[in-house]
């Protein structure tokens, strides 16, 4: 986790969205159904830096308006934890949609 | 690690799962119980023939959770040794998906911790299963996980309240386009 430290993080984070025009690149991975809307198991996605995991979502929803028909009974995992819709996404940071999990 | 409390987490790649090395695995000396819990595929599916299972998992992740919840089950009750696994890829009708085995010196406390590590699997893993009917196919959904989806995203956002809604009515998440229709899985276990 050594990129955790970005510069974005020495900014206050009410101030950083967008505002200084640089972005952040993250890696999205769709799995189950989410991969059969999208036709793909992983993208890379380009986000102002100070965004959060819900304005990821809202992204891909635009660019796979597919999502949609999930986009209320998925949960998001960042870096390997469910995380909250509110959680800030940073440079390199791992985003799964997890749609309704079926282990067992 | 203490040899006498040992945990063993594995996601299988399209093997059967050699359920006697597992419970090889939890077998010590110190054990009197042994519980274990073994998922298998069924026939039939509401009345639809069930062809065959086909599992995937964000493996790193399923990996971290399994271990988290076997962490879990220590701190609840007196156990000895944990092995869980759990089968990905194509699993045919009859053959075990996922396989749970517990030992702990007393039997109350292997069959409790067994039950709990199962029904945590099933809330919070993160691995799917399609279900291959003869005539269509479809992602099923635990009725754990749609109980339990605003727990592991706590400020869930908007959308929390109608997907409760829906799982206390028992009724499943993405389903409505799919092509045949079901309610939440109960199709193992």
């Amino acid at each position: 986790m050594m990129e955790v430290k970005t510069k974005e993080d020495n900014l206050p984070a009410a101030t950083t969205v967008g505002k200084d025009g640089s972005s952040i690149q993250i890696k999205v991975l769709f799995f189950a159904k989410a991969r059969d809307l999208t036709g793909l198991t992983e993208l890379s996605v380009e986000v102002p830096s100070g965004s959060t995991a819900q304005d990821c979502l809202n992204k891909l929803v635009s660019k796979f308006p597919n999502l949609d028909e999930i986009r209320h009974c998925i949960v998001l995992a960042l870096n390997e934890e469910y995380t909250t819709d509110s959680a800030v996404v940073k440079d390199k940071d791992e985003l799964a949609i997890i749609p309704p999990i079926s282990g067992g | 690690m203490n040899s006498e409390e040992r945990t063993l987490v594995e996601i299988l790649d399209e093997n059967k799962i050699d359920l006697a090395k597992y419970i090889n695995y939890v077998s010590v000396p110190e054990a009197g119980a042994i519980a274990t819990f073994s998922g298998t595929t069924r026939d039939t599916f509401e009345g639809k023939t069930v062809v065959e299972l086909r599992y995937e998992a964000y493996v790193p992740m399923a990996i971290r959770n399994l271990k988290s919840i076997c962490y879990s089950a220590r701190s609840s009750w007196d156990l000895r040794s944990i092995a869980v696994v759990h089968r990905l890829g194509t699993v045919p009708v009859g053959e075990t998906s996922v396989f749970v085995a517990v030992s702990a010196t007393h039997r109350a406390d292997a069959l409790d911790a067994c039950k709990f590590l199962i029904d945590e699997l099933k809330a919070s893993v993160p691995i799917w299963k399609k279900e291959v009917y003869s005539n269509g196919e479809v992602w099923k959904e635990n009725a754990e996980f749609l109980e339990r989806r605003s727990e592991l995203s706590k400020d869930g956002g908007s959308c929390r309240r109608k997907v409760e809604t829906e799982a206390h009515d028992n009724k499943g998440c993405c389903k409505a386009k799919v092509k045949v229709e079901e309610a939440a899985d109960t199709s193992t276990s």
